[in-house]
């Protein structure tokens, strides 16, 4: 009995490094993919280009990839900058790579989600005077944010879950803590890291739909 | 010099060329009607005078100000177009409404953002405010639609978001108001409401261009008609004239088609 009310408490702790992961990376990433957006839909051709290469290289290889190299390539290739020494630097690498790979999702849902709103809601703002924030942010933003919510929960679910890649450079998440007993030929802890995901994940779907919810009064 | 001077106006998309030497003049508190098969040129003129298209060569003057000019770039910068284009309001074929503002906000958003410019802003903010309010109210009124303030567009049929978008155009007090072929999205028992609308807004001396495919409107309503093909403006007179004794061969065809529809 004593050995589960360890076992559960040292899986509680490991998740959260799981949950810091995951508001760091939505803190980042939501506003790192709206820059993302605008560079890749931009009238500057090189910028839109290099935007549009570098979100086909990052959603064309793995995130578990992305992560071995953000971590290990600074080192390997001898660049003027490393990672902190032990789990803090394992930590910050994993971070940045998330919400790298992360930004560049989110900047195809704001591009699509942006690139939906009919011409005329545009062009109804300019014949009535407003300038372009003004059109951006008071008329086109709310119809994008409905748009986008569903797509964006999706991914955002999909992050809970992806957390647990970063024990691939060490990160001790709540996989690798249950690994360590499994190892050990205890095979529950495995089975019980499942729960806590589900939880996380039936939290948000409620957020999600209270938001969608919010959102229902008018329709685009 | 008239009230609205439109002079050799080109505008070509590529190698189509949309608009080929447009020149025509209103007077204020005349009504417009521009007809014309689809294609004719009838909308990019429209869009062309709101600023959405720029014409590549040609100039507009309205009330003795050359509003644009395609020879001066003075005239087409950003942030002077944006005030100049307040000259003209323009209501679109498909309305266009803010689907996330209720009426009220729809007529009052605009008016509302550019009262932030004015100099006694911060002092008289609530008494503005409260005006630009007033002001939405008494539009919407005008239109028929004052039980209907508090309402989301997708809740009024389409004949209430016309006259909602005629409510949010008119709210800035536009020197002209352009319609776009504003019943064509509308329901056949849908567009006399609209027309109304429209009419009310004639007999009150408001200048206007129409461009419509409602032809027994624009006899009634206009006191002068445009009849446009291929980019060109093939005749224009007095709704009797183009109506009832057409001198091109063109606009016979044409008037002939819509008696057999």
């Amino acid at each position: 009995m004593n050995d589960i009310l360890v076992i559960v408490s040292r899986l509680s702790e490991s998740f959260v490094l799981n949950c810091k992961l995951f508001i760091l990376t939505l803190l980042f990433a939501l506003p790192l993919g709206m820059l993302i957006a605008f560079g890749s839909m931009s009238r500057f051709r090189p910028l839109r280009w290099v935007m549009r290469t570098f979100v086909w290289i990052i959603r064309g290889t793995p995130l578990m990839l992305q992560l071995i190299i953000i971590f290990y390539g600074p080192g390997l290739l001898n660049l003027f900058f490393s990672w902190p020494n032990g789990a803090p630097g394992r930590f910050v690498a994993a971070t940045v790579a998330f919400i790298i790979n992360y930004a560049c999702y989110f900047s195809e849902i704001y591009r699509g989600g942006i690139e939906s709103i009919p011409k005329g809601q545009y062009e109804a703002g300019q014949v009535l005077g407003m300038t372009k924030p003004q059109i951006f942010f008071r008329v086109t933003l709310l119809q994008v944010v409905k748009r986008i919510v569903p797509p964006i929960g999706n991914e955002v679910i999909t992050l809970v879950k992806d957390t647990s890649l970063a024990n691939i450079i060490s990160n001790k998440e709540i996989i690798m803590m249950a690994g360590e007993y499994s190892n050990k030929g205890l095979i529950w802890p495995l089975f019980a890291t499942g729960i806590y995901f589900l939880i996380f994940v039936g939290v948000l779907t409620v957020l999600l739909n209270w938001v969608e919810k919010k959102l229902s009064y008018f329709r685009v | 010099m008239a009230f609205l001077e439109v002079k050799g106006i080109e505008k070509g998309f590529g190698t189509l060329k949309v608009l080929k030497k447009i020149d025509f003049s209103l007077e204020k508190g005349d009504v417009i009607a521009i007809i014309g098969p689809s294609g004719s040129g009838k909308t990019t003129l429209l869009r062309c005078l709101n600023f959405l298209e720029r014409p590549d060569k040609g100039s507009i003057i309205v009330n003795n100000e050359v509003i644009f000019d395609a020879m001066d770039p003075a005239t087409q910068r950003e942030s002077e177009v944006r005030k100049k284009r307040l000259h003209f309001g323009l209501v679109f074929q498909n309305f266009n409404l803010f689907p996330q503002y209720t009426v009220l906000k729809n007529v009052t958003l605009a008016a509302e953002l550019l009262a932030k410019e004015r100099p006694n802003y911060i002092k008289d903010k609530k008494a503005i405010l409260k005006e630009i309010q007033e002001r939405g109210k008494t539009l919407l009124s005008q239109v028929g639609l004052s039980d209907k303030l508090d309402c989301y567009p997708h809740m009024i049929s389409g004949g209430q978001q016309q006259r909602v978008a005629i409510a949010r155009a008119l709210a800035l007090d536009p020197d002209i108001l352009c319609f776009d072929e504003p019943t064509s999205a509308l329901d056949p028992e849908l567009t006399g409401e609209v027309l109304k609308v429209i009419r009310n807004l004639a007999e009150r001396n408001t200048t206007m261009i129409i461009v419509t495919h409602e032809m027994d409107f624009a006899r009634d309503v206009a006191d002068r008609v445009i009849f446009m093909d291929d980019g060109v403006i093939v005749e224009q007179g007095s709704p009797n004239e183009v109506f009832g004794n057409p001198k091109e061969e063109r606009t016979k065809q044409f008037l002939a088609r819509y008696k057999k529809n």
